[in-house]
């Protein structure tokens, strides 16, 4: 957990009831999947509404590490570490977000 | 000489003619409305509906614009340029996810004014490219904050700017129902030769619900209004709002709907491939979520044994989503 350090998620406007009305929160963890079980810990029910059963995200979300989007990079199993910057968006059509 | 007819050649019947000569209005403007009614009866047969209750789609994407916001926005159009507000140089700005624009551009290419439009930085990037080619300008806002996040930045534009903006504002604005009272709820009875029982319609400025609704409910009140909502706030179906947590569009009248159906964005994506490839009709999110709502009613009557003519609208068609995991 050497690079696990403090991660930012960024939060839509739909998901801040989970997170008390806060939309940027911090996390942890070596991959998305990591990142994603550390926020359901401080959140609960957050996870379930990114990813479906089998822990892969849900059609109609755009998961981004740094701007990227990980559907474009290794899914769930994107690296991630300290300093970096997830952002969770609705797919609404598949955009980017720089 | 007799006129040779060809049985391969297919003749246009005088209704699908739009303008022509002693109309001034461009042709974008001439097509919009009088939309097909599609029999959905391949599909409805294979979901195991009886036939004594069918399923229709209003056919929406045959629009100029692609999309039903095309009558909304005209409706919009005409009325600020009745009452002065269009036509003096003044913008007209609005906030979309992006079809509301598209309309708005098309008709600014047409008429002849300048077309601004706020919308969030995640609309797809197809959308984007339309708008641009119609020549508006676009202004991102936070994909973050959603539609709820354009609103706002379009409002607190318009406040600051007065003089240079026309705010449009569908979601506030009488004449986007109204449009739909004066003709999507015209051509529903005429279409179904007065038969419609039901009418399914997602909810976004709620616009076609409320002014097509209200139409028929003069017609006939016994005509269930279904409207459809996505199941949770956090959704991927465009277009739809989930009301309990949206800025509630002034026009919506909560009195109207006799039905309130929430639909998986996983179910509405499920429908719209599902038509696809039985019906071979290409269309977008929020029609899988209108067809699977209708299903649901569908459903409901067979199991009782009643007939029913249910119409579903289709609001546009799927061109626009390619860039989404809708068709991977």
């Amino acid at each position: 957990m050497s690079d696990s350090g403090t991660i930012t998620v960024l939060i839509p406007a739909p998901l801040r009831r989970y997170t008390g009305g806060v939309s940027k929160v911090s996390s942890s963890g070596s991959n998305v999947t990591e990142v994603l079980a550390s926020l359901e810990s401080s959140y609960p029910g957050l996870r379930d509404r990114i990813v479906e059963e089998d822990g892969e995200i849900r059609r109609f979300v755009n998961v981004f590490v740094n701007g990227q989007n990980v559907r474009k990079l290794e899914g769930v199993a994107t690296a991630t570490s300290e300093g970096d910057e997830i952002g969770i968006v609705p797919a609404m059509a598949g955009g980017t977000v720089a | 000489m007799a006129v040779q007819h060809h049985s391969n050649i297919i003749e246009l019947s005088p209704e699908r003619v739009y303008g022509g000569f002693g109309s001034d209005d461009p042709a974008a403007v001439l097509a919009i409305g009088n939309t097909p009614l599609l029999s959905l009866r391949r599909f409805a047969r294979r979901t195991g509906l009886p036939d004594s209750v069918e399923l229709w789609l209003k056919a929406e994407w045959a629009n100029p614009g692609g999309s039903v916001k095309d009558r909304p926005a005209l409706g919009i159009v005409r009325d600020g340029i009745a009452s002065g507000q269009i036509g003096n140089g003044r913008v007209l700005l609005d906030a979309t996810s992006g079809n509301t624009g598209i309309a708005y551009a098309m008709l600014g290419a047409a008429f002849g004014f300048s077309v601004e439009l706020v919308i969030p930085e995640n609309a797809s990037e197809e959308r984007k490219a339309i708008l641009k080619a119609y020549g508006a300008n676009v202004v991102l806002s936070d994909p973050y904050e959603g539609s709820n996040g354009a609103i706002r930045h379009a409002r607190a534009l318009a406040a600051d700017h007065p003089d240079f903006y026309f705010y449009a504002d569908q979601y506030s604005n009488p004449a986007n129902p109204a449009a739909h009272f004066a003709t999507t709820g015209p051509e529903l009875w005429r279409q179904t030769s007065r038969g419609i029982t039901h009418f399914v319609a997602g909810l976004g400025t709620t616009g076609t619900l409320v002014g097509a609704g209200r139409f028929l409910k003069e017609c006939d009140p016994g005509i269930q209004i279904v409207a459809v909502q996505p199941a949770e706030s956090f959704h991927g179906i465009e277009g739809l709002k989930h009301l309990p947590t949206a800025i509630v569009p002034s026009i919506y009248d909560e009195t109207l709907p006799d039905v309130q159906i929430g639909v998986d964005t996983e179910d509405a994506y499920a429908f719209t491939r599902e038509i696809a490839k039985v019906e071979g009709l290409f269309t977008g999110t929020s029609t899988g979520a209108a067809v699977a709502a209708a299903v649901r009613i569908a459903r409901e009557l067979a199991d009782r044994g009643e007939p029913g003519v249910i119409v579903a609208l289709a609001p546009d068609g799927g061109g626009k989503y390619l860039s989404t995991e809708l068709w991977s």
